[in-house]
């Protein structure tokens, strides 16, 4: 009983810290009231998490957008200031980011505890999926560079044609509330209604699928899943007190093999392998590297029902 | 051990490497493209343009 406790405690901190840093990446109220996007100096700073800038409520740029609308810049060779800061919140979080800051991961959270029977893709449909995050990621940053128009100028790909974050916190609400909404409808066209469809799909998707866009689609993820095996946050298995009862991988949302690779590219730290582990085995730290853990030569039985005597 | 140390490596190349982007692209003015961009709808990220 105390245990069910303490595990909610710690879901409803994770939650908290999600809403919290959904508030303060699209804090600005005042858009949503008056139908325009944030034009302060904070539009200079890049959000960690993935977040259309022209989203009412944004307060800072998408990291993906931003590397485009640099990238696309026919004077530009390189987006410096864009890579150095996802690098930066890589090397520091790593797809830590993914678990707690982002504000579509919140919004996949969210959608996927609608109560409806949940849907399990098979390991060999899900495993080469997972490496289309990784073709999109390459594709948003050379399509800016290769793909361009007679006057050296390209679009924002990934933006124009597959994020449905833009769709549902750009598009949506401008398209509502938005001061010019009347002008922006008569735009609509057949792209709006392909992202439409996108958006559809991921939302759906969602209700079925533990964020699907996050393991499938999202390049900002992928960046961040580089980072994983050396950044500062740390995820450990303590391989004494491990049983090896695979509690923490039945746990895992993201099919992470977790006694095999914690630190996997597709871990999001959301903490549910700690959370199941009766023997607190698994450990996060930060910036501290714990020391592989020395195999004891004693055999110490910790019940796990699993054997017939320890050997 | 090595392998500790090998951590500890690339998290210090690519923080060091990280800021110095960082830097080089704000004294070279990316940041205020990045805010060009970002003060002005896209119309292209909310499917319309």
């Amino acid at each position: 009983m105390e245990k069910n406790v303490k595990t909610k405690k710690k879901r409803s901190f994770r939650l908290l810290i999600q809403v919290l840093a959904t508030a303060l990446t699209n804090g600005y109220v005042i858009g949503f009231a008056q139908g325009k996007i944030y034009q302060g100096s904070l539009k200079q700073v890049c959000v960690p998490g993935l977040n259309c800038y022209s989203c009412p409520g944004a307060v800072g740029s998408c990291p993906i957008g931003a590397m485009q609308a640099v990238f696309g810049n026919p004077s530009r060779n390189f987006s410096f200031y864009v890579i150095g800061t996802i690098m930066m919140f890589g090397v520091l979080l790593g797809r830590l980011i993914c678990g707690f800051l982002c504000p579509f991961g919140l919004v996949q959270d969210l959608l996927h505890k609608i109560p409806t029977p949940k849907l399990k893709i098979p390991k060999k449909v899900d495993k080469p999926l997972r490496w289309l995050k990784y073709v999109i990621a390459a594709l948003a940053m050379l399509l800016p560079v290769f793909l361009v128009d007679e006057f050296g100028l390209s679009a924002p790909y990934f933006c124009k044609f597959l994020c449905p974050a833009g769709t549902l916190g750009g598009g949506l609400p401008l398209l509502l509330f938005g001061e010019g909404k009347e002008f922006l409808t008569q735009m609509l066209g057949p792209i709006f209604t392909w992202k439409a469809v996108v958006l559809a799909v991921v939302v759906i998707g969602s209700v079925l699928i533990y964020r699907p866009f996050c393991k499938y689609l999202c390049p900002l993820g992928a960046f961040y899943s580089l980072f994983n095996k050396f950044s500062f946050y740390q995820l450990n298995v303590d391989k004494d007190k491990c049983t090896g009862c695979k509690a923490c991988e039945r746990a895992c949302k993201m099919n992470v093999e977790v006694l095999k690779n914690i630190n996997s590219l597709e871990c999001i730290r959301c903490g549910d392998c700690k959370r199941a582990c009766p023997t607190g085995a698994i450990t996060g730290s930060y910036l501290k590297l714990k020391k592989p853990a020395t195999k004891s030569n004693e055999t110490v039985c910790t019940s796990c029902d699993r054997c017939s005597g320890c050997k | 051990m090595r392998k500790v140390s090998t951590i500890w490596t690339l998290r210090a190349v690519f923080f060091v490497l990280a800021g110095a982007f960082i830097v080089y692209g704000v004294l070279s003015n990316e940041h205020y493209e990045v805010f060009m961009k970002a003060i002005m709808i896209c119309l292209e990220c909310i499917g319309i343009g």
